[in-house]
């Protein structure tokens, strides 16, 4: 039942291109939309039986092994969130009809990818649904053409090709040891036998090819290029979900159901993530490009989720999937708003704007709405996701760690608060006396974002007891 | 066994050629040439299915793709090319001798391992386990194909267009 | 043919440590665009290596052909898109060297 979420996307990309294609391109906006918001009603009520009388034909024809806990759940709300605010994106910015056609059916084929990441029980299922995400993303960052885009894309393949070799040479060790590449039978034959050295080497070779892939310091060398060289829709989608899944969800996938979270790799997990949001924070102030900047926030946060989930407590791997959420909602909101301002004014230097709030409310509203959450400011979501991280460091004994995830949330406060006065507050430039508004498309989404983070912030502990404490029973308590 | 060790030393001097070569068209049909002494490898280790896909993809739908993108790409005028040459000498000598020593380096390591071997999932042949085991990944494959479709409409079309 | 097979583990490793030393250093010091993409096409050809060894290791052929099968699959396609961008970038700029790519800053 869980496969009609991949097989879903990939029938509806076969059945738009197949007949009618005149009727089809003025369908496609439609049918992308109406699957991100099944998804996402999916990922909050899946009692199994009325979505079974629905995907009947799936499950009787096509038996695949795809299956979902409560991690997966998480992933799977947040990419059906995303995606839909990155179709009516595109729906918006992208004019002709021709390209809108191609750019839905490549985005279909994206959430196939992550769908099926998120569902796989197997470590080279894995590795296929990773690459099917990742070359949809570089054909959707080189989408426009522009020589910008094609740098960003290049990089971005170069790296990834890389960390993909480094996923696959860890699976061929691990086929040593294992009689099969499912999660069950290398956690077995793991659990087994020695650790070897060549253990080692899969096991370090595995995390570093998911660092490159998630962009934690120092690996992080694609990821401002193409996010900050991307189309706006695109740039969303990429910062608000695809490197989530295919780096950090991997990595919380491995490390729990085939490694196991033992000490050295909690550790390592915990210095990349310290060291992520220092260097990040630090490199993201002195930045004057709007989405150079975010982007660089973005490998902040992730550090944040990588600190909390190294620390190996349930507390702490609750804390890090609140804060993967949270964080696929404010860092959204945060990349239209720069598509908004971009679109508006035709600039992303933030040298050059200026008190943008008196002629875009909304947009200045929102934008200060992420900026507080993202640093961690009561009563906003963020706040709370930040807090638990601190507090699972602090009560497994952390210290150092705790205070440089305090540290780190200072810097975050002082690199938007520069940002926020840069580009909205401050005196109007001549040259923008006369913009508007930005155009529905890039409201509506802003706005909703915006609400569903302070929405979560403030019912906060109705949310605790029914979705974050369950979601970390994966250990049994 | 000894034609084991031979036929590897030969594709490894096979890659270093194919990237030490000055010229591009070169190094494209050294990346085929490797595709073909990596499918009798593949035959002489028990693999005729992956052999044959390595054959048929590798040496030839890739190599005709390098071929053609070198082609289509703009010559260097003579200036140009001298210049590479001798850049490019010195920036690749170091390739060669890191490979020997490397490998005279971890020959003397003599690394034995006592692994007990695991039994396999099931047994039959490649068509079988394809077909009945992996099918998620036969999905995975059909997704991969349409994505690739995709990226020859989106990223190729205009190109013909300004080479017209 | 198992003590044999595992003896033959040790030479293969070496030979493909070296696939990848050529594969990453061919990436490293060209200043093409298209001889990074071969660096990357030799170092997939290592792993094919080292994947179709290990299954002739655990006589496990089977599923390792099977694996190889997908990889050489999911290849092709980097490849195609691959090409695809670089193409791109030879329209805007007319040359394929590395050093044109630095544009973005920071």
């Amino acid at each position: 039942m869980y496969s009609a979420l991949v097989l879903a996307p990939f029938f509806c990309v076969l059945l738009l291109n197949m007949f009618f294609r005149g009727v089809m391109k003025k369908l496609a906006f439609g049918l992308a939309l109406l699957l991100s918001l099944t998804q996402i009603v999916f990922a909050i009520f899946p009692q199994t039986y009325n979505w079974a009388k629905f995907t009947y034909i799936f499950s009787n024809f096509f038996k695949f092994d795809f299956v979902a806990d409560n991690i997966s759940r998480v992933l799977l709300l947040c990419i059906g969130i995303v995606l839909s605010v990155t179709v009516i994106l595109a729906r918006g910015m992208i004019k002709e009809e021709e390209r809108r056609f191609n750019f839905i059916n490549l985005l279909l084929i994206v959430l196939a990818g992550l769908n099926g990441v998120v569902l796989v029980k197997d470590i080279f299922s894995l590795y296929v649904f990773l690459e099917i995400a990742g070359v949809g993303s570089f054909i959707l960052i080189a989408f426009d053409k522009d020589m910008l885009a094609f740098e960003g894309a290049f990089k971005y393949i170069a790296l990834s090709a890389v960390a993909s070799i480094m996923i696959l040479i860890s699976i061929a060790l691990l086929l040593l040891f294992s009689g099969g590449t499912s999660f069950s039978q290398i956690n077995v034959a793991l659990k087994y036998s020695a650790y070897g050295p060549l253990v080692m080497v899969a096991m370090g070779a595995f995390l570093c090819g998911i660092f490159i892939k998630s962009g934690l310091m120092p690996f992080h060398g694609w990821l401002p290029d193409a996010y900050s060289a991307a189309p706006a829709p695109v740039s969303v989608l990429l910062a608000g979900v695809v490197t989530k899944t295919v780096g950090v969800y991997a990595l919380i996938r491995i490390a729990i159901s085939v490694f196991g979270l033992y000490q050295p790799v909690q550790n390592a997990l915990m210095l990349i993530g310290a060291f992520s949001i220092i260097f990040a924070a630090l490199a993201a102030l002195g930045q004057s490009d709007f989405k150079r900047m975010l982007s660089f926030s973005s490998i902040s946060q992730v550090g944040y989720i990588i600190l909390g989930f190294g620390c190996g407590t349930t507390l702490g791997i609750a804390g890090a999937l609140f804060h993967l959420f949270n964080h696929a909602i404010f860092k959204s909101l945060l990349f239209v708003n720069a598509a908004t301002v971009e679109s508006q004014t035709g600039t992303r230097d933030m040298e050059k704007l200026g008190g943008l709030t008196a002629r875009m409310p909304v947009t200045g509203l929102t934008s200060v709405l992420a900026s507080l959450s993202t640093a961690g400011i009561p009563p906003l979501a963020g706040f709370w996701s930040k807090l638990i991280i601190i507090i699972a460091l602090w009560l497994s004994g952390n210290y150092i760690y705790a205070v440089i995830a305090v540290l780190g949330s200072v810097l975050t406060l002082a690199y938007f608060l520069s940002l926020q006065r840069n580009v909205f507050f401050g005196k109007l430039r001549e040259g923008f006396s006369s913009i508007k508004e930005g155009p529905l498309y890039f409201t509506i989404p802003a706005v909703l974002l915006a609400v569903i983070t302070v929405g979560v912030g403030i019912a906060f502990p109705y949310i605790l007891n029914t979705f974050i404490l369950p979601v970390s029973n994966i250990f049994g308590g | 066994m000894q034609l084991n060790i031979f036929i590897m030393i030969v594709l490894v001097i096979a890659s270093i050629w194919t990237v030490m070569t000055r010229s591009l068209l070169r190094a494209g049909i050294g990346l085929a040439l490797v595709s073909v002494i990596l499918a009798i490898v593949m035959f002489r280790l028990n693999s005729p299915l992956a052999a044959v896909f390595e054959l048929s993809v590798c040496a030839g739908l890739i190599s005709v793709l390098f071929v053609s993108v070198i082609s289509l790409t703009q010559p260097y005028s003579q200036q140009e090319i001298a210049d590479r040459m001798k850049s490019m000498f010195t920036r690749f000598k170091y390739l060669p001798i890191i490979v020997v020593i490397v490998g005279l380096v971890m020959f003397f390591m003599k690394f034995r391992p006592d692994l007990t071997l695991p039994v396999p999932q099931a047994e039959g042949d490649v068509r079988n386990i394809l077909w009945n085991f992996r099918q998620i990944d036969l999905i995975g494959q059909v997704i991969i194909l349409l994505c690739g479709v995709f990226a020859v409409v989106v990223l190729f079309k205009e190109i013909r267009k300004n080479a017209r | 043919m198992h003590a044999e097979s595992l003896t033959l583990l040790w030479p293969f490793l070496i030979f493909v440590t070296m696939l990848f030393i050529i594969g990453i250093y061919c990436m490293l010091a060209t200043y093409n665009l298209i001889r990074a993409l071969i660096g990357i096409e030799i170092l997939i050809k290592g792993v094919t290596i080292l994947l179709i060894v290990v299954g002739y290791i655990t006589n496990n052929v089977a599923l390792t052909q099977a694996l190889v099968i997908t990889l050489i699959v999911i290849e092709a396609v980097v490849v195609a898109v691959a090409v695809g961008v670089v193409l791109g970038i030879h329209t805007h700029k007319n040359s394929l060297d590395i050093r044109n790519i630095r544009n973005l800053k920071g």
